[in-house]
């Protein structure tokens, strides 16, 4: 089955998100207990869940990674890590925003569930400076991929060590939504639905920007051999040697993989 | 729980918003900075590879 275009998919984003987020403000009930502000749960929560299936959905592609040695399952990786980091950043500061307007403070260090966030944006935010650290481009990709691996590993058991915990403010997540009302709990559905599309999106979006690179930088090596021209350092943290014709075979071979 | 007041509450709500909006425009200024680039140096390349043809005019 062909994969949806980048165009067809940003324009299901945009339908979905506005038909999600009307539903949340103008069809969904006011929360009887929070009021208005439960309104930033409908962002919150699915860029949350968001965030943290995108640092597996890395982790899977870094095996694959580490399976066949095709960079572009690095690519991906890292594009994935790097979307879900940004993600990551929206979820903190949107959470802090719905503490101070619930509980009146913006942090609460005792709280299971918002300190194990924390923690896992940490490590992540780990990932570049890893990535940084290592030239060798070959190296470079299967350090980051055993990185991935093992910090996607550590997403599900810290998912399931805040279950275990006793909560101190903040609801569990998925045994509060299950038990919404049906306008909110659709409501929230389509947005998470409207969330998934935009990372999904965000994600072709720079993988196309990235093989875009790549293709540039043949392009120089096969006109220009001798010049030095403008253009990705070889020292970049973001791997950059895989080309548009790469994206769409089938075998590392047919794509003719360049190793930058 | 007491919940807010309508328009503490739209304050709030709005702000969370505006943050993942601006967030989302921030990345979306910094990838149109990046094709930018590409199309800059994809001009030149053209250019480079129109070079070869002139001369031999």
């Amino acid at each position: 089955m062909r994969a949806p275009s980048l165009r067809t998919l940003a324009i299901a984003t945009a339908i979905v998100l506005v038909a999600g987020y009307a539903l949340a403000f103008f069809w969904a009930p006011e929360d009887a207990d929070q009021g208005f502000i439960q309104k930033i749960f409908y962002l919150h929560v699915p860029l949350a869940i968001l965030a943290l299936i995108g640092f597996m959905v890395a982790a899977v592609h870094s095996i694959q990674h580490l399976r066949t040695g095709d960079p572009v399952h690095d690519v991906r990786s890292y594009v994935s890590i790097h979307l879900s980091v940004i993600f990551g950043v929206a979820v903190l500061l949107t959470g802090a925003i719905w503490a101070k307007g619930a509980w009146g403070v913006w942090w609460e260090w005792r709280e299971p569930t918002l300190v194990s966030f924390l923690i896992v944006f940490l490590l992540y935010a780990t990932y570049y400076p890893l990535r940084y650290s290592v030239e060798d481009r070959e190296r470079q990709a299967r350090y980051a991929s055993v990185f991935a691996i093992t910090a996607g590993a550590f997403v599900p058991l810290n998912f399931a060590a805040v279950r275990a915990a006793d909560p101190f403010i903040h609801p569990r997540t998925f045994s509060s939504a299950g038990g919404l009302p049906g306008e909110m709990l659709l409501a929230f559905l389509v947005c998470l639905v409207g969330m998934a599309l935009l990372w999904v999106s965000l994600v072709r979006f720079e993988l196309a920007s990235k093989a875009a690179s790549a293709d540039l930088g043949r392009l120089r090596r096969a006109l220009a051999p001798g010049e030095t021209m403008p253009g990705p350092s070889s020292r970049a943290v973001a791997p950059v040697g895989v080309s548009t014709a790469s994206m769409s075979a089938d075998t590392p071979r047919e794509r003719g993989i360049e190793r930058a | 729980m007491i919940p807010l007041a309508l328009a503490e509450a739209e304050s709030y709500v709005g702000a969370a918003y505006l943050v993942f909006v601006t967030l989302l425009l921030i990345y979306l200024a910094i990838m149109a900075g990046k094709l930018e680039r590409i199309q800059r140096e994809l001009r030149s390349l053209a250019g480079l590879a129109e070079r070869p043809r002139e001369e031999q005019r």
